[in-house]
């Protein structure tokens, strides 16, 4: 069980509270991309083991879109931060390498 | 609108450990808009005679009241033959700004909870911290009760107000008859 702590409203609730919305920071591609672009950023997905970054809804809340950083391995939670951004802040990466010394984001 | 409007359970009641009753029409308004913008707030004392709430906060008085659903959105609580007006006056009150007010009375239902026990019946349904040091007056929580989206506050000292949608009335009120049930308190809020 996940405990979330929504960015918008401020709530800290457990995971059916929330919804998940799959791995975040995907770029788009759309008209005029390639097929290859195109079927990537449709389907693949990088899939981690360990820690991840993904987007949660409050589904059963303030109704909001964020994101959060956990571990899928051990279930912990780095951190959770706005949707309004293409790359985890400097926050949650400090606290994740705070937690996984060494850790590198992946490519 | 039909002019007959009905509550959703006809004033359903029930009593175990706490009273749930079906609250009947309550007028509720969706307001979305830039909640730090002075004429928004000015619009909303207008119609309310209530101030915008805080953060996760509900402020009641005389019969109408506001409750913060999120970081752009309120909901606007006045008598339901009201309703309509109110949704004009705000409309008239907030044109030229980015903003969003409808009348969702008619898709609601409202519950109120009542007794010793009121904070138990609702911590066995959602999964939120009811101790009265964690959920105290003037706070509402927008949660899940069972399989529902529900949200909820203190009208008073021992009585809660619900809200869901109109669509989950019964089953809503089932689920808070079943956790009032009388012999099926847990005790573990009890002081």
């Amino acid at each position: 069980m996940l405990i979330l702590t929504c960015p918008y409203c401020g709530v800290t609730g457990e995971e059916t509270e929330f919804a998940a919305g799959g791995e975040a920071h995907l770029k788009r591609f759309g008209p005029g991309s390639s097929d290859a672009e195109f079927e990537s950023y449709l389907f693949a997905r990088k899939n981690e083991k360990g820690v991840t970054f993904e987007r949660w809804r409050h589904a059963n809340g303030c109704g909001k879109w964020f994101h959060a950083a956990r571990c899928t391995v051990t279930l912990e939670v780095f951190g959770t931060y706005k949707a309004q951004v293409t790359e985890p802040p400097k926050e949650i990466l400090a606290a994740i390498r705070k937690r996984r010394p060494g850790w590198e984001p992946a490519a | 609108m039909s002019d007959r409007a009905v509550s959703p359970l006809a004033g359903a009641e029930s009593s175990g450990f706490a009273k749930v009753s079906e609250a009947g029409l309550r007028g509720m308004i969706t307001l979305r808009g830039d909640l730090a913008d002075a004429g928004f707030a000015g619009a909303v004392k207008a119609v309310t005679g209530c101030d915008v709430p805080g953060r996760r906060e509900v402020v009641e008085q005389g019969g109408k009241g506001v409750a913060w659903m999120s970081p752009d959105e309120l909901l606007v609580m006045v008598p339901h033959a009201e309703a309509e007006a109110a949704v004009a006056q705000l409309s008239q009150a907030l044109a030229g700004s980015h903003f969003l007010a409808v009348n969702v009375s008619d898709a609601r239902a409202v519950f109120t909870i009542e007794g010793a026990g009121a904070r138990e019946v609702l911590a066995k349904l959602a999964p939120v911290d009811l101790s009265p040091e964690a959920f105290g007056a003037g706070q509402i929580r927008r949660t899940r009760l069972a399989q529902v989206p529900a949200a909820f506050w203190l009208s008073g000292e021992e009585v809660f107000t619900l809200v869901a949608f109109r669509s989950v009335a019964q089953y809503v009120f089932d689920l808070l008859t079943v956790s009032a049930k009388a012999g099926s308190e847990v005790g573990f809020l009890a002081r």
